[in-house]
């Protein structure tokens, strides 16, 4: 059973119950905690957030969590950033100013882009449903390649809440890519234990919890 | 390029209950909140909007229960509005389960509520809620659930909740509420060519035609609406008896002025049949397959 423990980090970047409440719906339990120990041993790590780039390494800083978290990482367990949480997995982040970041993912985090004056209407940080593109060798193939994805097609639509965005250096790590305003952004990272979401899984309906539940059983 | 808009049951609480009233007055109970909220969250609303009909005037919040109770099975956005007055309340609603916090009276009183919600918990937390009501040709704000006056003019009371850091605008037309009138297009208009953050409009929708109406302003992100899904609900509850105590069909039974209202001007639909006609005239919507 422990090898399925599933904890969620807190570092006091948003309200994280909600992400509890969907695990629960999927008939699982999880622990919300800072304790490294926990986070060490956990079977299933998740890092959630909202909020600003910096503050949040600083809040993992203070927390003494970048250890603990590069020690589960070397386990191979499996480990999933959703939106501030993925991009805190890449190397560095451009939200006010340049900050580093646990650097688990090779890349950068960089904002939308604006409307162009005399271009199309859109508003940033994106609000709502958008839809995610899974190149078809992430939908077919070993069930290890497909991970989360599996059972989901491309085209459907889940909820972001973002101005920032992750840009992998290696274009394998996309596993699903997201078009907004003037962007086309990777909205699901994988690369080997590691995977990240910029939607809100726990927000984005029945596949939003298909895809928690994917990660889970990985 | 694709803008999926965001369609929105609205759902007015009083204690337990959840009412629809006219000109957000005149309240009457509908049935349990939970029970259409479930209903709408199967059929494909891409959020939901709770707000405590009555908190504002008895500086009461009972809304916590039933955002706990909502947030155990229901997993899109929950926005709760209604009697915030502090980062404590909006601490406790979050908590329990609210991702967004509606504020309208509480940022009339003190805008200051939102700069230190924005900070605390992101501006992605903290709707700028208006209601607004057109006096002598401009549009004012209301506060207490459209009960007392201001003397903001609207426009410029939206640019200034977000300058305080509201991460979305919430407007609702008091002259329309209630009405099945359809959305006050004047309103929307002025708001929609200067907001840079998401507009949801509310107020007035009686009918999926008023939903296109408003849909095609382009700086329209979400249309919200409260009897359009409601009484659909209780029709559906109606002929079906396992959902009788669900709805209060009693009162779908015995108010003849409700059911000339309904025949008159309001076309109840679910979110299904809204989403089918807002793609079939070209408006995206979110897709839950590929």
């Amino acid at each position: 059973m422990s090898g399925k423990t599933i904890v969620i980090v807190d570092y006091g970047m948003g309200n994280l119950f909600n992400l509890q409440r969907a695990i629960a719906s999927l008939g699982f339990e999880s622990t919300i905690t800072f304790d490294s120990k926990r986070i060490e041993t956990a079977g299933r790590l998740l890092l959630p957030g909202v909020g600003a780039f910096p503050k949040a390494m600083e809040e993992l800083n203070k927390r003494l969590l970048l250890e603990p978290l590069g020690q589960f990482r070397s386990t191979g367990r499996p480990l999933l950033g959703i939106c501030l949480g993925m991009q805190l997995l890449f190397s560095k982040s451009y939200e006010f100013g340049e900050h580093k970041g646990l650097d688990f993912i090779k890349g950068k985090v960089i904002p939308l882009r604006r409307p162009e004056p005399d271009g199309n209407k859109y508003k940033i940080p994106q609000i709502g449903w958008n839809r995610i593109e899974i190149p078809s060798s992430r939908t077919v193939g070993p069930a290890s390649k497909r991970g989360l994805l599996t059972g989901l097609t491309t085209g459907a639509d889940y909820y972001f809440v973002h101005s920032f965005f992750c840009c992998p250096e290696d274009p394998a790590v996309i596993a699903a890519e997201t078009e907004y305003g003037r962007d086309r952004f990777c909205s699901v990272a994988h690369q080997e234990n590691l995977w990240g979401c910029q939607f809100h899984p726990e927000r984005s309906g029945e596949l939003g919890l298909a895809f928690l539940k994917n990660f889970i059983n990985l | 390029m694709r803008r999926a808009l965001r369609v929105i049951p609205r759902l007015d609480i009083k204690g337990p209950n959840l009412v629809k009233g006219v000109h957000l007055e005149g309240l009457r109970v509908l049935g349990k909140p939970w029970s259409f909220a479930r209903a709408y969250y199967r059929g494909g609303a891409d959020e939901l909007i709770y707000i405590d009909a009555v908190a504002s005037l008895y500086g009461r919040n009972s809304l916590l229960e039933i955002v706990r109770k909502t947030a155990e099975n229901i997993f899109i956005p929950l926005t709760v509005g209604g009697g915030v007055r502090s980062v404590h309340d909006m601490r406790d609603l979050l908590c329990a389960g609210a991702d967004k916090i509606a504020i309208n009276t509480g940022a009339v009183n003190n805008p200051d509520l939102i700069t230190q919600g924005a900070a605390l918990f992101g501006s992605q937390c903290v709707v700028g809620s208006i209601q607004a009501k057109l006096i002598n040709g401009k549009y004012f704000v209301f506060t207490d659930n459209g009960r007392e006056a201001t003397e903001r003019e609207v426009v410029p009371w939206a640019l200034r909740l977000v300058e305080l850091g509201a991460g979305e605008i919430l407007v609702t037309s008091i002259d329309r509420e209630g009405t099945a009138a359809g959305y006050d297009l004047d309103l929307i208009a002025e708001l929609a060519d200067v907001l840079t953050v998401p507009l949801i409009v509310g107020g007035g929708c009686g009918r999926i035609d008023h939903m296109l109406e408003a849909a095609k302003n382009a700086g329209v992100d979400a249309v919200c609406a409260s009897s359009l899904f409601h009484y659909q609900f209780l029709k559906s509850a109606q002929e079906d008896e396992s959902f009788a105590e669900e709805g209060n069909v009693e009162f779908l039974k015995s108010h003849r002025g409700e059911r000339e209202f309904m025949t008159s001007r309001l076309l109840p639909a679910d979110i299904k049949q809204v989403k089918f006609s807002l793609k079939a005239n070209g408006v995206s919507c979110r897709e839950t397959a590929g």
